[in-house]
């Protein structure tokens, strides 16, 4: 099954990359952008077939490598 | 004295270090592959700088999971005096050893210059050879130095006396313009509860002699030196 990870700040956690994308968008004449927050996007294929077990897994692969939860959160999506 | 120091794919500190502990304490520290899995009777251990693994990931998260860093962990538990620099400093906050995170710098830039510190804190065997409130000249290298943890933890560290050093002017006011990285409360070094784990961004082992231009990291090896061997 396939599996997709967006990993992101957590709010209020300063995200200066997000911000300086902001304000290039802006230079580019983009209006409207109240916020932006830029983040990371992992996709992986997992042999599992069981849905349950698998999110368990890749919520232990997140807590444990793929996010600092210092600073980040994880969103898990199994397809 | 016998010291090791970790060297992982992308360390490019690691014989800045040596040549510092050498010229400290008169001995050749062991450099220490990262898949090793087992130390020997130790007095030191190092963490050295560089881009380990690419900063794949984030800075320090695939080094954090290297076979050795169990072992460092373990002897750290023990009180063997651990020393984090710059991607070293990375390292010890992915595996835990110390609070908090290192994040992308505010300026979004590399940063690579002299800073002004202020020595926060004497009582470990790291910073036992500056007074309290010295301000010291060393050079900080990295794109990702600015230090975040919670409100919890960063109360913590000021209530334990756990920042080692600050960023501050040449004055000593710790000042936002000082500044370099966004980190909070201008933290550029802290310790663990026990005081024998010290990570910092900033490089003293890059500043040891007039020769390269200072000797102001140079007593923070002589006086690790002294406590170890005395």
């Amino acid at each position: 099954m396939r599996v997709k990870i967006h990993v992101t700040l957590k709010t209020g956690v300063l995200d200066p990359q997000g911000k300086a994308v902001q304000h290039a968008l802006g230079a580019l004449g983009f209006t409207g952008i109240t916020d932006i927050r830029q983040g990371k996007f992992i996709e992986m294929e997992l042999s599992e077939t069981n849905d349950v077990v698998a999110h368990k897994t890749v919520t232990n692969m997140c807590e444990k490598l793929l996010a600092n939860t210092v600073i980040e959160n994880y969103e898990i999506e199994i397809s | 004295m016998k010291a090791a120091i970790i060297v992982f794919p992308g360390s490019n500190c690691d014989r800045d270090m040596q040549v510092a502990i050498r010229a400290a304490s008169g001995q050749e520290p062991i450099m220490v592959w990262h898949k090793d899995t087992e130390l020997p009777q130790l007095d030191l251990i190092a963490v050295p700088g560089g881009f380990s693994y690419g900063d794949y990931l984030r800075s320090g998260a695939i080094a954090a999971h290297s076979p050795i860093m169990k072992e460092v962990a373990e002897r750290a538990a023990m009180g063997v005096p651990v020393l984090g620099i710059c991607n070293g400093f990375q390292i010890l906050t992915e595996t835990g050893l110390l609070p908090g995170a290192l994040m992308r710098n505010a300026g979004l830039k590399y940063i690579c210059r002299d800073v002004w510190l202020k020595v926060e804190q004497t009582h470990s065997i790291f910073t036992r050879g500056y007074d309290k409130g010295q301000i010291i000249r060393v050079p900080i290298a990295h794109h990702d130095g600015n230090y975040f943890c919670d409100d919890v933890t960063v109360n913590r560290l000021e209530d334990q006396n756990r920042i080692a050093f600050r960023y501050c002017e040449s004055d000593g006011s710790v000042s936002d313009d000082a500044n370099p990285n966004g980190s909070r409360h201008n933290i550029a070094g802290i310790l663990n509860r026990r005081k024998n784990i010290l990570g910092m961004m900033p490089h003293p082992e890059r500043l040891i002699s007039s020769t390269l231009g200072g000797s102001d990291g140079k007593a923070m090896f002589d006086s690790a030196v002294t406590a170890l061997t005395s």
